[in-house]
């Protein structure tokens, strides 16, 4: 039973008393809500908090995780302001929070995304009130208790603290808390030299259940009476289903229905429908649906438009960069006319392979739909999406649809589709049962959003001081917004105006070129800016080397004074150059630069400003034939304050593995207009062999807002590896994936 | 009181043959009947809810659905309910003490935090535990040779574990 105390239209805290006596507490966001929609204030929240009467304190966790530790850092952010005891505190993950307001949806949990690390600077717009407000009702708890002035007690972990040293705690204050009525007033929150838990290392909260194998992921959930599905994907994009025989699939003992998926429609945008036309088997049990779909006889008629691979996207490339551009992104001063007076030139080409997504977990959707609700446990990292996926299939009313968040392995955008979601759902609504959907691994390299593949074409010159005076940078590439949105938005997803080193050199052109593919793409870690940092970061390499200059000294010098550079994009609005040049410095320092020419072993650094934060690598290694040693990596990262740095340092070292993993040797290749790798075999993810032992991280300490910390160790990575090749080796990659490209020029 | 029979029966009827695999997982005795070709990936998974043992690829080249079966670490999709009928198989799960006292694998996992997404790690923690079965005092080339994938890239930390695991294990020994 729950009760609202205040039903005013101006509260900032929603408080709930409970039958057991527990303070309830939520609902944040609505204190930024617009006049409009505060009578929306009255409806009735889950909560973000609740302290038992034994002291007990729940913390909702509202975003998906896949890996990168939200349910630790955001509970950590709740759990400070509150001042709770930490070993008291339980995390429970929360569904997609939505009601009906007139039949609309309405989002009461606000930020619920795992995009583009921003979980966590939302959390620290929002989250640290709900801490605060529950905090100051607790504390006026024990002052009407005490009848004491509440300016005289204070908190500590998870106990009022009076000035004569007596204590309550929480969770005999819970009940009495839950009566009074909250503060209009934004809660005060702690200075950072009160925090006891920001700033300090935390283990993840799911540790326990995850190595004793009780953690439920995406995969691991079911309904009582499902069946499970898996679908025979066209494997030709576009194309559709020409003839099946399902005898013998039916045969099969558990194979209970075999069902047809209807193509995607191209009127639809991608992601939000399933992204192929199959056949699905529904069966009582896994082993028993794999059976059946093996056993189906199935043509497939090719689509329109036939998928071909990265070489020919290339020679395309090749051609619409003689051309004039789609979207002439930044263009200062006049590159044409400074690089005709210029005394030393260069210019180069990168290429960067169409890749996967391979998380380990595959995509699965879990769905139960009936004309009174639907409930979808699934991988997902944009609740939102997924929310109206279903909404359109089903035509449920938002508050009848229940989007589950378990714990997924691994995102890295693919879990950002609803394609997996829209199939399940279609067959649970056709099969009038709960469908399990199972892909296997095959299905998931054969049907990706795949990472766009792109052709960089990059120039520079300097003056006779050896000072870069021009640069362009024209992409050609396979944005990930076409199948999503109009084509005059494709580049916003490909190329950033204010990436460096934009605003550091006077005449400088960025411009980028559509490449049609019919694959589909999508989302991939740190999107672009993996790719774009690596040919900007590799090719600045190249310009020092060429104008003889040290790499270090030539970035630091085009870094130049700190000074705060405009950004538009995600991260912005500031680029702070100071910022950048002083992990750069640090990365240097720390890899041993100093040595970098007198040692046998090839060193490379890099640096890039990835939504927010800054980040350098440096990567020592040495070659001895083809035998590729990576002795030491160095990640220096200020991402602003850092709420568990344990938790930012494992997705520091991850991302900095995932993207050396990535770079070394995945590409996707396409025979015959289908995806030739089916599994980690044709597309190796690297092993403990492979990678180094050896990754220093190196945080910055920082006052500054908290930026999140997933994707930013990624970008750099890879160029910092290449540029050490070329110091080991002299050869000098210009491609993604790295490996088989270096065994050419060895 | 039930009667004590005075004299045997006339005649005795046979129990029916009774047919199944038998297994012990995780000390438990179970007799699978269904079809023997049955992935064991799957009869945990499906049939017994021990989804600790993780689906992953197809080709056994994740490890992601490590178990030991009579001590020897396996992949469980690689093998039928035939394959290993009457052996005993532990999972992730059956590594902890009855107590809930964890494994020093599992402890020292906790402690390195080496998790991330987790969905390699009960693979990889099985991997860890026929590790140090084998080699007590591993060398970083020995847990070079664990072929568990990790796409998140928690290696690192999970050598760390190792390392940490095989002291206290060493610690108990004495």
């Amino acid at each position: 039973m729950t009760r609202a105390h205040d039903a005013g239209r101006r509260r900032f805290l929603k408080v709930f008393g409970t039958a057991t006596g527990a303070l309830v507490v939520g609902l944040p966001a609505l204190a930024w809500t617009p006049d409009e929609l505060l009578g929306q204030n009255l409806i009735v929240l889950d909560p973000y908090l609740r302290i038992e009467p034994d002291g007990t304190t729940v913390i909702g966790a509202r975003d998906p995780e896949v890996g990168q530790g939200i349910r630790t850092a955001e509970s950590r952010i709740v759990a400070e302001e509150l001042d709770a005891d930490w070993n008291k505190v339980v995390v429970a993950p929360l569904d997609l929070g939505v009601t009906d307001v007139g039949g609309e949806p309405h989002w009461t949990y606000g930020h619920q995304i795992a995009s583009g690390s921003t979980s966590i600077p939302a959390a620290w717009n929002d989250l640290r009130i709900v801490g605060a407000g529950a905090r100051e009702l607790l504390l006026r708890a024990a002052a009407e208790h005490w009848k004491a002035n509440v300016d005289n007690l204070r908190t500590l972990r998870g106990e009022v603290i009076a000035a004569d040293g007596r204590k309550l705690g929480y969770g005999e204050l819970a009940e009495a808390a839950s009566r009074l009525k909250p503060d209009p007033k934004r809660p005060a929150l702690k200075t950072p030299s009160q925090y006891l838990l920001i700033g300090q290392d935390a283990g993840d909260v799911d540790a326990r259940d995850i190595v004793t194998g009780r953690q439920r992921f995406a995969i691991d959930n079911w309904f009582g009476d499902v069946l499970v599905a898996v679908i025979a994907r066209c494997p030709y994009p576009g194309g559709k289903l020409a003839h099946v025989d399902d005898a013998a699939a039916l045969k099969v003992k558990g194979v209970e229905k075999v069902m047809t998926i209807p193509p995607p429609d191209p009127a639809r945008p991608l992601g939000t429908q399933p992204l192929a036309a199959g056949v699905a088997v529904l069966a009582q049990d896994t082993w028993s649906a794999l059976q059946g779909a093996a056993k189906l006889d199935i043509q497939w008629q090719p689509g329109p438009t036939a998928a071909v691979g990265d070489g020919a996207l290339a020679e395309r490339a090749s051609t619409a960069l003689l051309g004039e551009p789609t979207k002439a992104v930044r263009t200062d001063g006049d590159f044409a006319e400074t690089d005709k007076h210029a005394h030393y030139h260069f210019k180069a080409e990168y290429r960067i392979a169409t890749v996967a997504h391979a998380d380990l977990e595959p995509p699965s959707a879990l769905v139960k739909v009936d004309s009174q609700r639907a409930v979808i446990v699934a991988p997902v990292q944009n609740p939102r999406a997924t929310f109206d996926t279903v909404r359109r299939l089903t035509g449920l009313a938002p508050d009848r649809i229940e989007v589950k968040l378990p714990r997924t392995g691994g995102g890295f955008g693919r879990f950002l589709e609803t394609d997996y979601v829209a199939e399940a759902v279609m067959l649970a609504k056709a099969a009038g049962k709960p469908i399990k959907l199972i892909w296997t691994r095959a299905d998931a390299f054969a049907h990706d959003t795949y990472r766009p593949f792109s052709v960089h074409h990059l120039q520079a010159c300097a003056d006779s001081k050896r000072n870069l005076t021009g640069w362009t940078h024209r992409i050609a590439s396979t944005s990930r917004l076409a199948g999503r949105e109009p084509r005059e938005r494709w580049w916003l997803s490909e190329m950033h105006p204010d990436d460096l080193p934009a605003g550091l050199v006077d005449n400088l052109q960025y411009a980028w070129y559509a490449l049609d593919s019919a694959l589909p793409r999508g989302s991939y870690r740190a999107s672009s800016h993996a790719v774009n940092a690596f040919a900007t970061e590799c090719f600045i390499d190249e310009v020092a080397h060429g104008l003889k200059q040290d790499a270090l000294q030539f970035r630091l010098a085009l870094l130049g004074e700190p000074r705060k550079l405009a950004y538009r994009g995600h991260g912005g609005p500031v680029l702070d150059t100071g910022r950048l040049a002083w992990v750069l410095q640090l990365a240097a320092d720390a890899i041993g630069w100093q040595k970098h020419e007198t040692s046998t072993h090839g060193f490379g650094l890099a640096c890039h400003f990835t939504f927010g934060g800054y980040v350098a690598h440096g990567v020592d290694i040495s070659m001895e034939g083809r035998k590729l040693t990576i002795h030491k990596v160095v990640c220096a990262a200020d991402l602003g304050r850092v709420v568990n740095p344990l938790g930012a340092r494992a997705a520091l070292v991850g991302a900095t593995l995932d993207a050396f993993s990535t770079a070394l040797r995945q590409r996707i290749t396409v025979r015959d207009g289908r995806i030739v790798q089916s599994g980690f075999t044709d597309y190796p993810l690297a092993t403990m062999a492979e990678m180094p032992n050896d990754v220093q991280v190196i945080l910055v300490p920082s006052e500054e807002r908290p930026t999140g910390g997933f994707d930013m160790g990624f970008p750099s990575a890879a160029p910092a590896l290449a540029n050490a090749i070329y110091g080991g080796t002299t050869a000098r990659v210009r491609q993604l994936p790295i490996w088989p490209e270096l065994l050419r020029l060895l | 009181m039930p009667q004590v029979p005075q004299s045997p029966p006339t005649t005795i009827v046979p129990e029916p043959i009774r047919r199944g695999i038998d297994v012990a997982i995780n000390g438990q005795h179970f007799r699978h009947t269904g079809d023997p070709d049955l992935p064991l990936l799957w009869y945990l998974r499906d049939v017994l809810r021990l989804t600790g043992c993780k689906y992953g690829c197809d080709d056994r080249s994740c490890g992601a659905c490590s178990v030991l079966v009579g001590g020897k670490l396996k992949r469980a999709c690689a093998l039928s309910m035939t394959d290993v009928a009457d052996q005993g198989i532990t999972t992730v799960e059956g590594l902890a003490d009855s107590d809930g006292t964890l494994h020093p694998v599992q402890q020292a996992w906790i402690a390195e935090d080496a998790i991330l997404c987790g969905y390699c790690q009960s693979g990889q923690i099985m991997a860890a535990v026929d590790l140090l079965a084998r080699k007590p005092k591993p060398s970083d080339a020995d847990i070079d040779g664990i072929p568990n994938l990790c796409r998140c890239g928690s290696y690192p930390r999970i050598r760390r574990a190792i390392h940490r695991a095989a002291l206290a294990m060493q610690g108990k020994a004495k």
